[in-house]
């Protein structure tokens, strides 16, 4: 069997087969180790020049995909801008050819506008790669949460996730539910029903519509952050009640009488959504799935950019 | 004037229920006999439509022509020709142009554009509330003085129960329909895609069934507190054919109409983010798609209007959430019907044309819709099951935005005639 080859872009994973996804987080494993070197750079993406195009305020995954970036030895730009394309003048496409015009090999895109990466990648030969656009995909954040998962169970298929909060208004959700399905997890949701889309049943997602349901069932919970405009805009009453209702809380957590792993996105609001205990506590991935962010980012760099797959250690039938 | 012989074609005539081979002799601009063996002036011009069907002239209640105010997007004429290319002799424009059409003088410039362009007649549907901003009355009595047909706040709702009630009231002295755009707006704003499993894989915010059924409730029921006349633009979903076959068995005064896109596509359209597959009522699920095609069949939807609705390309070519809503619909209209609709047996051909010509003529007090002798001469001529694929540059409209480019349909309007005059010729044009 040949190996599988991710296309131009990655826009999402639920473009992406099994085969794809595993490849990625495969060729994550020895780029680990290249942020535990002293001196933290291969040659990898040399002479390669790389667009970090955001459209949105974003502090984590912008300096993840920056180092990742820089790691790989690729030459880069930011390109930070708020507000979308239309309201700044100038069409995301007129942007996106200008920048290309200028010969670079891929762009990083953060949006507003869910599609926008999507809708780049059909119209620049440069590679695109979605780092969140509105609340369609994340899907460099969906790849880190499944290699922080296999890294902690050591395997996806068969796990118990739940994805607990916002669901409706998250690109997070999204990226985690198709990566999860197509590696064989079970998937749930939990959150009050105003944000939790009950069409995701149809793929197979279990919806919880309690807390203590879904702690009882999981083997991992993904909690995700609460914007907290959803207060303003009449989805959740207030922040306080959420806490009570839908937080999770050591409490709530020892009840299962057993380890449930915790995973959370960032950036947290802790007291809303999580507590501190449970964020800081032993059963928390949080800091790995930020050190795992940028091994995912670059494997996604190098795959797209045309390297090849024998650079992985471990071969993936041995999963 | 001059007279013209449409020979051998199959002649079809919803309004007497006629439908058989025969001649149809158009003098003066009306319509002077229909037959075998006519007795002709010397040197009348023939036509022969051998293998066509001849019928009165295709009629589309609810059009854009983006004049005055966006005319980069289409005019008065350019939509008239699009209309005449697509087999129509009538349309009405809705009023949301800018300034809007709600006075008699913006009323009195649509007709006058329309003379002047000379192609299919373009009745103005005049504006329900001043500037459509959902306060105060247009003046209803002036307007159709000068020749609107109608009043609509198309492009959002009739604001409020109580401004749809007067409205109702006072439309009843003048004989007019009053044309809502079914929305709640509360629940839809914001809003780019059905609320459904699509809208949710792609991370887009739906507009739900629901928006447009509170609608269509609320205005059966003042129709029924009134007596007025609503008339239910592009109807979109299963639970809005369900009231309006309720309020028919009341005898209620509801018409209703529904666009070829919306009983030929579906919310999957939208997969991949195509600006053209985004409109206002969206796309939405299969088994909607099917009650708006039994409501058609069974006469609980009225008839087709292709809410023709032209934008530029620059405007489309953009994010999803920020692309405008509609597509251009004239000269697909007549193909898809006959694609979607009469060739798997749905409607018979003489059913397509009462839906598509005689009752929206009657429901909105029009002329056409018939071939009885003397009356205007508005007539088409097409072929029923030429398979034609649409292209571009072969589009008349100043506007391509269409989900249909590249797609095979089937029948093409070849000769349409408005008051006697040929306004349309296939065969003039070089095919590209």
């Amino acid at each position: 069997m040949s190996a599988p080859e991710l296309g131009k872009d990655l826009v999402g994973l639920e473009y992406l087969s099994a085969e794809q996804i595993l490849l990625i987080l495969d060729t994550a494993e020895p780029f680990k180790e290249v942020s535990e070197r002293p001196i933290k750079k291969v040659p990898a993406l040399r002479g390669k020049t790389i667009v970090n195009l955001f459209f949105e305020a974003s502090t984590r995954t912008r300096i993840s995909f920056e180092f990742a970036e820089k790691r790989l030895s690729a030459d880069t730009v930011n390109v930070a801008t708020s507000g979308s394309s239309v309201s700044k003048g100038e069409t995301l496409v007129d942007t996106a050819r200008n920048l290309e015009a200028m010969r670079i090999d891929m762009v990083v895109i953060r949006h507003p506008a869910s599609g926008a990466a999507d809708f780049l990648g059909q119209r620049i030969r440069s590679n695109v790669i979605n780092a969140g656009d509105g609340r369609h995909e994340h899907p460099t954040q969906g790849l880190l949460d499944l290699l922080t998962l296999r890294d902690r169970f050591g395997r996806i298929a068969g796990l118990k996730v739940a994805i607990c909060g916002d669901v409706l208004h998250s690109r997070v959700a999204r990226s985690n539910i198709w990566g999860l399905l197509k590696l064989g997890a079970e998937v749930a949701i939990c959150g009050p029903a105003t944000l939790i889309p009950r069409e995701f049943a149809e793929l197979g997602v279990r919806i919880f519509p309690r807390i203590e349901e879904a702690i009882e069932w999981a083997d991992a919970l993904n909690v995700l952050r609460l914007q907290l405009e959803r207060m303003s805009s009449g989805f959740i009453p207030s922040l306080r009640e959420y806490n009570r209702v839908f937080g999770v809380t050591r409490e709530r957590l020892a009840k299962a009488g057993r380890e449930v792993v915790i995973l959370h996105p960032g950036p947290m609001n802790r007291g809303v959504e999580i507590d501190s205990d449970v964020a800081d506590g032993p059963a928390s991935v949080i800091l790995s799935q930020v050190t795992n962010g940028v091994a995912i980012r670059m494997a996604v760099l190098y795959l797209l950019a045309g390297g090849a797959p024998e650079w992985r250690t471990a071969p993936a039938d041995d999963r | 004037m001059s007279e013209l012989l449409i020979r051998g074609g199959r002649v079809i005539d919803p309004s007497r229920g006629t439908d058989g081979v025969a001649d149809l002799y158009i003098k003066d601009g009306r319509i002077e006999a229909v037959g075998r063996n006519i007795a002709l002036d010397p040197g009348v011009e023939v036509v022969d439509a051998a293998g066509k069907v001849v019928a009165p002239g295709l009629i589309d209640i609810h059009v854009h022509f983006r004049e005055p105010g966006f005319e980069h997007a289409e005019t008065i004429a350019t939509g008239a020709m699009s209309a005449a290319a697509g087999g129509f002799t009538a349309v009405c424009a809705m009023p949301n142009t800018d300034p809007v059409t709600d006075s008699q003088a913006t009323v009195g410039f649509v007709l006058r554009q329309s003379i002047r362009a000379g192609k299919a007649r373009v009745y103005p549907i005049g504006a329900v509330s001043l500037g459509q901003k959902g306060e105060q009355l247009t003046e209803f009595g002036e307007m159709v003085q000068a020749g609107a047909v109608a009043v609509s706040d198309d492009g959002k709702p009739v604001a409020t129960s109580h401004l749809m009630r007067t409205a109702l009231e006072y439309a009843r002295t003048f004989n007019i329909p009053v044309a809502d755009h079914c929305e709640d707006m509360s629940l839809a704003t914001g809003g780019v895609m059905h609320e459904g499993l699509i809208a949710a894989r792609l991370g887009l915010k739906g507009i739900p069934s629901a928006a447009e059924e509170i609608m269509v409730a609320r205005d059966i029921i003042l129709a029924e507190l009134t007596g007025g006349h609503v008339h239910l633009c592009h109807m979109s979903t299963r639970g809005s054919v369900e009231l309006i076959r309720w309020a028919k068995s009341k005898g209620l005064k509801v018409t209703a109409e529904a666009t070829p896109h919306h009983f030929t596509l579906t919310h999957e359209r939208c997969l991949g983010y195509d600006t053209n597959a985004k409109m206002n009522p969206p796309l939405r699920e299969a088994a909607d798609r099917e009650a708006i095609r039994q409501g058609l069949r069974d006469g609980t939807i009225d008839c087709i209007a292709s809410d023709h609705a032209p934008h530029h390309y620059d405007t489309k070519e953009r994010e999803f959430d920020d692309a405008p809503n509609g597509i251009v619909g004239l000269e697909t209209a007549l193909g898809l019907a006959l694609r979607e609709l009469v060739e798997p047996g749905l409607l018979s051909l003489p059913d397509l044309i009462a839906r598509m010509s005689t009752v929206p003529a009657r429901i909105f007090h029009l002329p056409g819709g018939t071939l009885a002798i003397g009356a205007p001469a508005d007539v088409v001529v097409f072929d029923a099951t030429r398979r034609w694929a649409v292209r571009r540059d072969d589009l008349h409209s100043k506007s391509t935005n269409s989900p249909f480019l590249g797609e095979t349909l089937v029948g093409q309007a070849d000769l349409t005639i408005v008051g006697g005059r040929v306004v349309f010729n296939r065969s003039d044009r070089p095919v590209s």
